[in-house]
């Protein structure tokens, strides 16, 4: 659909990015505060930042997070992976109907519900809860998000490529790994990308998931914004949103570059042939 | 190569039934055990060691208890009702704020696409809670709204949104409203401009083109979109916990606070239970939904 | 609208009339996409119950004068007028024109039914009995009385394409336009369609204006035929005239095969011209435009199959080339020579089959003679 851009088309735009974008900006501006008082400009400083890279407290979450976000987003795509395989490859067996239900549910199932349930199962397993524990439950529900963006991209690829390669003396593992992987691999870097960012942003589950030991970033982030407005808060805000939105500039450039580079490979490809 | 096949879906499988489905089991069992103080282990316990007496005296043991109790005490059903209400409602608000952003955006210069639907993906990245937090410095009394408000004259005194049901609308049409828009998006990029075009041959104006055609057409993205903010909405707690205050009743915070405040963990459980029973309705309609726009679209 | 119909005997030439008024002139018109001219000085008639063909190369500008038309794109010079009137201010909406989509643009959402009463409710001047009637009528028309109730998914290609026929024409629209309409299906088919076409534009008395890339088409249903380049018209004739008479080696050589041969004029008489074309050839006698001065350079073009194989050197006829067969096309009821005269120019030449294929009478590398009347083929100058 390619039509007119008309005035209301242009004016819903502007809102629309005005209301999603203005209150990062303002969070993003207020955090060069000198006040005290978050919502009273008083002047330019970073001030706050020293504060919070004083703050211990923050460190240490900062750190528990990085370490469960990378251990348990791994953790989710290799257990993703092959629950996308056995959605879509594995064929008939007994008991695949409860296990593609397994994997949707958890998408749609409150926070909450979950959060509340596995605190149920860690206490009567008798596990401590603590680093290891949210790292369970967080590769749990990560895992189904990315088996829904595997199984998409394995859906949409040729069986017949495996095929080809299993005619050609692969055994079906050198297969999977020698034709298979390569193909669903962007698949499975951004069903990683998820999984590393809904664990660095989640609360709910997290607080239900750990024991004192253990203290997330969202979960000190939502301890200090209860009581209120916070300056630390704001420069961490900052510092995440950044961080953020260079990742996510970066790759797309990334992946921009590549595809760019691949039509031109093909087009010279057709040129000399 | 069948042990290996067999491996593979072992795993997952083993996985999710041991960290997903037995959870629920749990929750199901407690939410039916008798009401005992804060700490496990609730009555009755389930002993193999007691052979058919040990499994008879276990399910005499359950009861409803726990779900009679919540119909008696009026916060419950009013929080559930009170959070079915907050999600229709928020998801009839975000409908109207995101259709016309898909549609602008579907009729931007193909070009400008991609680059619009990063800027609506883009937020979804940052965290959700310094998103709803952002929102406090604007609506609270001495926030920037009121500030700006104050100082334009329209009103003479500041105004009472956060910790209001108001607050709470807006945090949601602003953390979901990607969830809205990227469907309805999807759809609308689809639709042919030569079907508009038909339309207007025939006899349509533009409006009556826009009713007649592209909003019927639309439906399976708007449909999906409300699914996709109606159904997460019911069961939050980020958002009215930070912008709803006390006044603001939803089952999720409710949960929240009977399993943290008064660590009455049967009473939370069975919470849990009837907030899944209220969802799965909707549930399952979204997976119809989805699953026969799959088929009409192979 | 009111024209009693032609009868038998009289052939139908609106065009020839100059008293009849055009339902649709071009004057002069021009349209610009930025920079670039898709039409530019476009003058051209379209008389009412004419069934127009506009033919040319992809990217001429057939579409942009079809939507000019429908009212999706104004000119940027000149004036469209419908029955006399400037249709310039009218909006697509309120042009008593109707046009069947190259892609059909069916409304996925509504039945067969609801998509040919769709703009017929919009009238607003018919009541639902009146617009049920007309909807079964036109059902009836394209031969699709059992299929009201379907969605546009659950019926063939071919039946979509005469839904969406049935619903441009069940407003019974002055002007219908078709963009291509059979250019999604197969040989067969679009030779059934056509056929239907031209019957119900001669039931309705519609005038029809077609858009197509197959210039067999436009010769099949059309009284009269353009041919575009460019934005610009090059001919507009009827088909006979179009093929044996073209106006220039565009459009000889963009219907049909033809032979074309740059040469200059060598003498002029009463009886015809004598072209020299090639070194160590022949000239050839032909009949040409009288303004044509000795010594101009001009293009003498001829259809393969007026030209005659022989293998002896035929007698009195006025003009007979010598060559050797260098390939044979086989068409089935026909087969086309490729025949190399001594100076390497290839010369196409047909010949009906009538014999089976091993009695051929030529062969490969056969030395043959080609022969043709001085009236077979044109001179262009252009
Ligand atoms: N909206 C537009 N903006 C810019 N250029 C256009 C537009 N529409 C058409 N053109 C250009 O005008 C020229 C004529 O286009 P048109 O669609 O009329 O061609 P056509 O004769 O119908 O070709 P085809 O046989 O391929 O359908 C083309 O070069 C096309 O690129
Ligand atoms: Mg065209």
């Amino acid at each position: 659909m390619s039509r007119r851009f008309s005035w209301f088309n242009a004016t819903s735009l502007t809102l629309g990015f005005v209301f999603l974008y203005l209150p990062i900006t303002i969070l993003v501006i207020y955090s060069f505060n000198s006040s005290k008082l978050v919502t009273v400009w008083a002047g330019f400083s970073t001030k706050w930042y020293g504060v919070l890279f004083r703050d211990q407290a923050y460190l240490d979450a900062a750190v528990i997070t990085l370490k469960v976000a990378l251990v348990s987003s791994t953790l989710a795509t290799i257990l993703g992976t092959m629950a996308a395989w056995v959605l879509v490859r594995a064929g008939r067996f007994r008991g695949r109907t409860l296990f593609s239900g397994m994997i949707y549910a958890p998408l749609v199932v409150p926070d909450v519900i979950t959060g509340l349930s596995l605190l149920l199962l860690f206490i009567a397993l008798g596990l401590n809860r603590g680093i290891g524990t949210i790292i369970l439950a967080h590769a749990t529900f990560s895992m189904c998000y990315v088996s829904v963006v595997v199984s998409s991209r394995l859906v949409s690829f040729d069986q017949s490529l495996e095929e080809a390669a299993l005619d050609l003396g692969c055994s079906p593992f050198d297969a999977f790994r020698s034709v298979t992987l390569p193909i669903i691999a962007p698949a499975v870097v951004s069903g990683w990308l998820l999984s590393f960012t809904l664990s660095l942003d989640d609360l709910v589950i997290s607080t239900f998931a750990s024991g004192p030991s253990a203290t997330t970033l969202p979960m000190k982030i939502y301890s200090q914004v209860r009581l209120g407005l916070n300056p630390e808060i704001n420069a961490l805000s900052t510092i995440l949103i950044s961080l953020v939105t260079i990742g996510v500039i970066a790759s797309s450039l990334i992946s921009k570059r590549a595809s760019v580079r691949r039509q031109r490979q093909e087009q010279q490809a057709l040129a000399q042939s | 190569m069948n042990l290996r096949r067999l491996a593979l879906i072992a795993v997952p499988y083993g996985w999710l039934l041991l960290l997903f489905l037995v959870p629920f089991g749990i929750v199901l069992k407690i939410s039916l055990s008798d009401q005992a103080l804060a700490i496990p282990p609730y009555t009755p316990t389930f002993d193999l060691a007691g052979g058919w007496a040990g499994i008879k005296s276990f399910f005499t043991g359950l009861d409803l208890e726990n779900f009679t109790y919540l119909t008696t005490d009026n916060l419950y059903w009013k929080a559930y009702l009170s959070s079915v209400w907050i999600a229709t409602l928020s998801t009839l608000l975000t409908l109207l704020a995101g259709y016309p952003i898909a549609y602008a955006m579907a009729r931007a210069r193909p070009e400008w696409r991609p680059t619009l639907m990063m800027l609506v993906i883009l937020p979804f990245w940052t965290s959700f809670l310094i998103r709803i937090y952002a929102w406090i410095g604007i609506l609270g009394q001495t926030g920037y709204l009121n500030q700006l408000l104050l100082w334009s004259g329209l009103i003479s005194k500041p105004l009472v949104i956060l910790n209001t049901p108001v607050a709470v609308y807006i945090g949601i049409i602003y953390a979901y409203l990607p969830f809205m828009v990227l469907p309805i998006y999807a759809t609308l990029e689809k639709l042919d401009s030569d079907l508009l075009e038909a339309a207007e041959d025939l006899g349509c104006s533009r409006f009556s083109a826009f009713w007649l055609v592209t909003f019927p057409l639309s439906r399976p993205g708007v449909i999906a979109g409300c699914f996709l903010v109606f159904i997460p909405v019911v069961g939050e707690f980020v958002i009215p916990s930070l912008l709803g205050g006390s006044r603001t009743l939803m089952i999720g915070k409710v949960l929240w606070d009977e399993f943290f405040s008064n660590r009455d963990w049967p009473t939370a459980s069975a919470v849990a239970v009837v907030l899944l029973l209220i969802l799965i309705v909707p549930i399952i309609l979204f997976q119809r939904h989805q699953q026969r726009q799959q088929e009409l679209d192979a | 609208m009111t024209r009693p119909d032609p009868s038998p005997t009289t052939v139908f030439a609106p065009w020839d009339d100059p008293d009849e008024p055009p339902l649709i002139r071009f004057d002069n018109v021009t349209k610009r996409f930025g920079d670039f001219t898709a039409i530019s000085g476009l003058t051209l008639d379209i008389y009412a119950r004419e069934f127009f063909a506009l033919l040319g190369p992809s990217g001429c500008g057939k579409t942009t004068l079809m939507r000019m038309l429908a009212g999706f794109e104004t000119p940027s010079e000149g004036v469209i007028s419908l029955g006399g009137q400037d249709i310039g201010p009218v909006p697509p909406n309120k042009r008593p024109v109707n046009m069947m989509f190259q892609s059909y643009a069916l409304f996925p959402h509504l039945s067969v039914a609801d998509n040919i009463a769709f703009g017929l409710k919009r009238s607003g001047n018919m009541t639902r009995q009146q617009i049920s009637a007309r909807v079964d009528e036109m059902l009836e028309l394209v031969q699709l009385g059992k299929f009201g109730k379907r969605k546009p998914h659950q019926i063939s290609g071919g039946q979509r394409q005469r839904v969406a026929l049935a619903r441009a024409l069940a407003k019974a629209p002055k002007l219908l336009l078709l963009d291509e309409p059979l250019a999604a299906l197969d040989k067969k088919l679009r030779a059934e369609t056509q056929f239907e076409l031209m019957d119900i534009q001669e039931k309705l008395g519609t005038t029809f204006v077609i858009v197509t890339h197959d210039q067999e088409e436009a010769m099949t249903v059309a009284s009269r035929v353009a041919v575009m380049d460019h934005g610009r018209l090059v001919q507009v004739a009827t088909p006979e005239r179009i093929y044996e008479f073209p106006n220039s080696r565009y459009v000889a050589d963009f219907i049909g095969e033809v032979n074309l041969l740059d040469g200059a004029v060598l003498r002029k008489t009463k009886a015809g011209l004598t072209i020299s074309w090639a070194e160590g050839q022949p000239p050839i006698a032909a009949q040409g435009p009288e303004d044509l001065q000795k010594g101009a350079n001009c293009t003498f073009a001829i259809r393969p199959e007026k030209i005659t194989i022989s293998s002896d050197k035929p007698e009195g006829c006025a003009n007979a080339l010598s060559g050797r067969v260098l390939d044979i096309g086989y068409l089935g009821n026909i087969s086309t020579y490729h025949v190399e005269l001594a100076n390497g120019q290839v010369i196409k030449a047909q010949m009906a089959n009538n014999r089976r294929l091993s009695r051929r009478a030529f062969s490969w590398d056969d030395e043959v003679w080609l022969s043709f009347t001085d009236s077979a083929g044109v001179v262009l100058t252009a």
